[in-house]
């Protein structure tokens, strides 16, 4: 189904690279951050499915928006949301891009066009498309991203979404990534029909299943939703294949992944394939990647110390934020 | 006042078309105002009360739009357009529909400008009817404002007045925050204001109304009870008992001020809303004035609220379920004793 439109040349794939070997970092110390007790916080691991928002981040631009859900840290960082701001908000600090308010699951940075991070399955649909609204209304070709994973696609939220998107013909991306777990679940037992592309044809958009671990794939997929939506011709449902190495939330107990299929995943990690391919095929040098890595470690290095000597927020912020009126004391 | 002048005052406005002029003047004013729900622009007859007749052909397709039977769509579609700068106003036909889109109204609309510590806010409208009277039994007329004035970071406003329904829904659309606005389906049709308001008026959020003045017994009230209680007072009048009747508009953040100092003059309060008495809004109204008041009262607090059953179909059994004029004036004369 991938066109032949959008070839990703060696300048995509390296930024494709960088995005993905920042989001595989941050998602490595963020574990080991928790397990230091340094921070103490609820975190759903994403790692093994970086490809796909490294890939959406080099194609968006910064007024495209964002609506993404628990596991989005990935999509987020993809997309340019800052080191600092969002480790202080890890962390609950004043200085986090929620002033500590929202914390790992709502993660919010609208100058990158991140509008919305929910804790509830399925709900980033619905309010992706009030944005992709916003964009007819404007006369503008900014798209609407929504993320969410294969267990989203059988909540109703979804298929709402979906429907009013084709009938608005909104430009609207339906992104699944498909990691073939919804929370403890496999997709093939709990999903109907075995393919979360297909339902789109019931909604009258096109649906496209992609190897979301392959960037060049999920660059061509991706563009050509991109285009489509950026021409006024309507939604598109993406259907992502990935998959999470880990459980579904950071310290569950993860025996429900069947041990080799776990093992045979993480050999076939996309992150260190992508790296291998460019050394092969002459678009960086090992040196030039490793300094490129070495950076995001201080780079990640600085966000953290910056949150951890930030002040705690105060209890009389609890005032503030609920209305644009302050609640009296 | 003779009969012959009282015939001339006769009122002709109802809150119906109050509500329809608050919608035309605020999305001709603005072109950030935008409408959507089930059956509102005019191919679908401008929606069932035909409040929204006409919104489609004045201000064209894009912002008037009708949709889907989706409440989730619905309310997701307007807080989405919210946060890209717009002033959605929804419909949710029926506010037991709201029931569907709970999550994006208690999870999201509400939420999502303290869990973004600010950076994005929902000035959202949900226009919402419901009230018993047509017999639509247990899922088509529940009074659920309780939920929503449970829930931090969303306003409830009624209105009992057309002058009231114009200005709290302007206020509604200017307010920077989501505001569900409640409208009482069987007073919709009443004739209860001499002429509509003007474009410029407005009723503050957060403010109650005091709509008759007294002395011995105060009554706090909203909605269609409030029309009720207004009844009543004037045949408490009769009796010698000198009622005051607040009505309280915004239920959440409701008026402590004006409720506590009714309250600390009469020493006598009854509280009514059509919605089940049990956990329902009076409830906390009731417990305030005891924390503030306690040593002033003369008489407990007294509630009088819907039947803690579902709303029933069958005529007896409907008017049995909520206070009415009659019910009222016992209460009244009760506390008064």
């Amino acid at each position: 189904m991938a066109s032949a439109q959008f070839v990703a040349d060696s300048e995509v794939l390296l930024d494709v690279y960088r995005r993905a070997a920042l989001l595989k970092a941050n998602d490595e110390r963020a574990r080991k951050v928790i397990l230091s007790g340094q921070i103490a916080m609820v975190y759903y691991s994403y790692r093994g499915q970086e490809i796909i928002p490294s890939v959406m981040g080099h194609v968006l631009r910064d007024d495209d928006t964002l609506c993404t859900i628990y596991r989005g840290i990935h999509d987020m960082l993809g997309k340019g949301f800052p080191l600092r701001e969002l480790w202080a908000e890890l962390a609950g600090r004043t200085t986090g891009s929620c002033k500590g308010k929202g914390g790992p699951m709502h993660l919010t940075y609208p100058a990158k066009g991140i509008m919305v991070t929910t804790g509830i399955v399925g709900s980033s649909a619905p309010i992706a498309n009030g944005l992709a609204w916003a964009t007819q209304l404007d006369k503008a070709d900014r798209v609407s991203v929504c993320t969410f994973g294969d267990g989203a696609s059988n909540i109703g939220a979804v298929h709402e979404a979906m429907n009013l998107a084709s009938v608005w013909k909104l430009p609207t991306i339906f992104v699944c990534q498909n990691n073939l777990f919804a929370e403890h679940t496999t997709f093939e037992k709990m999903t109907g029909g075995g393919d979360i592309s297909k339902r789109a044809e019931g909604y009258g958009m096109p649906g496209v299943r992609v190897d979301g671990n392959d960037p060049a794939a999920m660059y061509s997929a991706f563009s050509e939703a991109v285009a489509r939506a950026r021409a006024g011709e309507g939604p598109t449902l993406l259907e992502c294949m990935t998959f999470r190495f880990f459980g579904h939330n950071f310290g569950d107990d993860d025996s429900y992944i069947p041990p080799a299929q776990k093992a045979a995943a993480m050999a076939a990690d996309p992150v260190p394939q992508l790296r291998a391919r460019l050394i092969a095929d002459r678009i960086a040098t090992e040196e030039e990647l490793a300094a490129m890595e070495a950076d995001i470690e201080a780079q990640i290095d600085d966000a953290l110390a910056f949150a951890l000597a930030s002040p705690w927020p105060e209890p009389d912020a609890l005032r503030f934020d609920v209305f644009e009126q302050e609640i009296a004391a | 006042m003779t009969a012959a002048a009282a015939k001339v005052a006769k009122p002709t406005v109802t809150i119906l078309a109050a509500i329809s002029k608050a919608y035309h003047d605020a999305m001709a004013e603005d072109p950030k105002v935008i409408t959507l729900g089930e059956d509102l622009a005019d191919p679908e007859g401008g929606g069932i009360a035909k409040i929204t007749k006409g919104l489609s052909t004045a201000f064209g397709d894009d912002r008037v739009r009708s949709t889907p039977i989706s409440e989730q769509a619905i309310m997701g579609a307007a807080i989405g357009a919210s946060l890209a700068g717009y002033k959605p106003v929804a419909e949710i036909m029926l506010m037991n529909f709201t029931t569907v889109a709970m999550d994006m109204i208690t999870n999201h609309a509400a939420k999502l400008r303290f869990m973004s510590g600010g950076q994005t806010s929902v000035p959202i409208v949900i226009r919402t009817m419901t009230g018993l009277g047509f017999g639509s039994g247990g899922q088509h007329c529940d009074y659920l404002e309780a939920w929503f004035a449970h829930t931090a970071g969303i306003k409830v406003v009624t209105a009992s007045t057309p002058e009231d329904a114009y200005g709290l829904l302007r206020s509604a659309i200017d307010d920077p925050d989501p505001v569900l606005f409640i409208e009482n389906l069987p007073t919709y049709f009443a004739p209860l204001a001499m002429e509509l308001p003007d474009s410029s008026h407005r009723v503050p959020l957060g403010k109650a109304a005091v709509q008759v003045e007294g002395s011995d017994v105060t009554i706090v009230t909203y909605g269609r009870m409030a029309l009720e209680s207004r009844q009543a007072a004037a045949k408490a009048a009769e009796q010698g008992v000198s009622v005051e009747v607040i009505d309280l508009r915004t239920i959440a953040p409701w008026d402590k001020d004006t409720v506590l100092a009714s309250a600390a003059k009469t020493g006598r309060v009854l509280i009514v809303h059509e919605a089940v008495k049990q956990h329902g809004v009076g409830a906390e109204i009731a417990s305030v004035i005891n924390e503030e008041l306690f040593g002033q009262l003369k008489r407990p607090v007294k509630r009088l609220g819907g039947t803690y059953c579902p709303v029933p179909y069958s005529k007896p059994l409907e008017s049995a379920f909520a206070p009415n004029a009659e019910g009222i004036l016992a209460a009244i004369v009760d506390l008064a004793r």
